[in-house]
């Protein structure tokens, strides 16, 4: 029993580690712009066939892949910036919403056009798919990547808007804006990073996540735009760490539920994470870690 | 220094600014009163380049013997680094980050590593009270402590003119007093001011000049003393009877 709790554990780091990934850049980019970013999810899908395309295309080793999934996804995230979002700047927040929706779907259907709608089988390197066993928990090399991956880009980011001149302008822009630009601040080129280090790591997301279910197809974005939206919520929306701790926190919530609970209820796993949101907002408003709410400026 | 000349602007669809001139002279304090909505704040915006005017010239000049540029459509950091730093109505300090990394973004344009800590140092001699409080997250601060965090915050990045919305709002009356000194010193130091002000009492003792605003206009102008002398005036802004 024990060593189930354990295994269960170590999944729900697992689960947790992609969802948090993908709730920073949510969290970013609502902290900056006020923006409920729902293509979010899609940035997701598009670095799970990056990395397909890039394992199928050669040998490319391992740790070169990452860093060209993550250039991908934050390529992808400046794209979208400019194309979609930029033009709709001082826009009311609704049309911000349905703007990234209509970038979502328009994701989804160029994914199902250019690759069709058939689920893919994801490969990964044999060297990443051995499985060893520490006690009675058992894990494959890549689950511990995703892992070991995440915490480092997450220990970096935290480092860099801590303790750097860009993430405390980053810091500054999130909380005013207006400000922001009085001090000189280059307000354009802060959204836009945080468009590219969110979708970056989204992009990371993609790629564990083929890695760890074995089958990629163009809609696969939703599921995790949507949990990463509700980790980033029960974070409290805007706060980095927030989304960090809300992803694991739903991360290890969904697998110990489906572990521990007679498997009939297993496929209420999405009803129960929404039942664990609401508990959550009935309690703190704004989310574990979120700041007071105020006023938009 | 600083002219403007026939400054129109809207906020939204409302025509707030309605042809407003005035001017801004080398180390002096100039004070911009009236009521409510009469378009001291959009002013302020147009020149700092917040908001832009839809028709009119604003014109700076750092420095006397500098080239004078045309500022209407620079943009808003880029004036910034020009020497002309805006500190907006309502003390909007940066409270998630501490004391320190507010007057540390005040200088986010400079490269000037060692200026840039002897300037910290002259800011912490003004207020020594954001010296102490470096590492405390400045909305941890009182409303007096936040309004010299903003002064010193727009001090920073080295201002030839500074622009002050409303300092005294929501301030006790001592500490207003405390406020208004320390902008005599800046400005006897050699930072021109443009002040907006509600307190036109305090604004009028303080200013060389004022001007009076009323419905996006400039009304009326001279030196503090005479406006503070003047019957509307007296009436309008200064309660008397």
């Amino acid at each position: 029993m024990v060593g189930y709790i354990a295994q269960q554990l170590v999944n729900g780091l697992i689960l947790g580690s992609m969802y948090a990934l993908v709730a920073i850049g949510f969290t970013m980019i609502y902290g900056i712009i006020r923006l409920i970013n729902f293509a979010h999810g899609d940035i997701v899908m598009i670095g799970a066939f990056v990395t397909l395309g890039l394992v199928i295309s050669g040998q490319i080793p391992f740790p070169v892949i990452i860093i060209l999934v993550i250039l991908a996804g934050a390529l992808m995230g400046i794209i979208i910036e400019r194309a979609a979002f930029r033009p709709m700047r001082g826009a009311p927040q609704v049309t911000g919403f349905i703007t990234s929706l209509a970038v979502s779907i328009l994701l989804q259907n160029l994914g199902i056009l250019l690759l069709t709608a058939q689920p893919r089988n994801f490969f990964c390197p044999d060297y990443l798919q051995t499985v060893f066993n520490l006690g009675s928990v058992s894990l494959r090399t890549i689950d511990l990547a995703i892992v070991v991956i995440a915490v480092v880009l997450m220990v970096f980011l935290v480092l860099l808007v801590r303790f750097t001149r860009l993430g405390m302008a980053m810091r500054a822009t999130a909380e005013n804006l207006k400000v922001a630009l009085l001090m000189g601040i280059n307000i354009n080129r802060i959204i836009m990073l945080a468009f590219a280090i969110g979708s970056g790591l989204a992009g990371v997301a993609g790629m564990m996540w083929g890695a760890r279910y074995g089958q990629i197809d163009p809609l696969l974005g939703f599921v995790p735009g949507l949990k990463a939206f509700v980790a980033a919520v029960i974070g409290g929306v805007g706060s980095i760490p927030g989304a960090m701790l809300g992803g694991y926190l739903l991360g290890f919530a969904e697998v110990l539920f489906v572990g521990l609970l007679p498997p009939i209820y297993s496929s209420y796993r999405d009803a129960f994470v929404f039942i664990i949101l609401i508990l959550i907002l009935l309690v703190l408003p704004t989310g574990l870690l979120g700041r007071k709410m105020e006023e938009g400026v | 220094m600083l002219e403007v000349r026939d400054s129109h602007a809207y906020i939204g669809q409302t025509y707030v600014l309605k042809g407003v001139s005035l001017e801004v002279r080398h180390r002096e304090i100039v004070a911009l009163i009236g009521a409510n909505g009469a378009g001291k704040t959009t002013t302020l915006s147009t020149i700092s380049g917040l908001t832009r005017s839809r028709r009119g010239k604003i014109l700076f000049r750092p420095d006397p013997d500098a080239t004078q540029r045309d500022i209407t459509r620079v943009p808003a950091e880029e004036i910034v680094s020009m020497g002309i730093s805006h500190c907006p109505e309502g003390r909007q300090v940066f409270s998630d980050l501490n004391v320190w990394e507010n007057l540390l973004i005040g200088a986010y344009l400079r490269k000037d590593k060692q200026a840039i800590q002897s300037d910290l140092q002259w800011v912490c001699e003004l207020f020594p009270i954001l010296g102490d409080r470096r590492r405390q997250s400045a909305g941890s601060l009182s409303g007096g402590e936040q309004m010299m965090l903003v002064i010193g915050r727009a001090l920073m990045s080295r201002p030839r003119l500074l622009l002050l919305d409303e300092p005294s709002l929501g301030l006790a009356p001592m500490l207003v007093e405390v406020i208004f000194e320390m902008l005599e010193q800046i400005n006897a130091q050699g930072t021109t001011i443009l002040l907006v002000e509600q307190n036109a009492r305090m604004a009028l003792e303080l200013a060389q000049r004022a001007y009076v605003m009323e419905t996006g206009r400039v009304t009326l102008s001279g030196t503090g003393r005479e406006l503070a002398e003047n019957e509307e005036v007296r009436k309008a802004y200064l309660g008397a009877i």
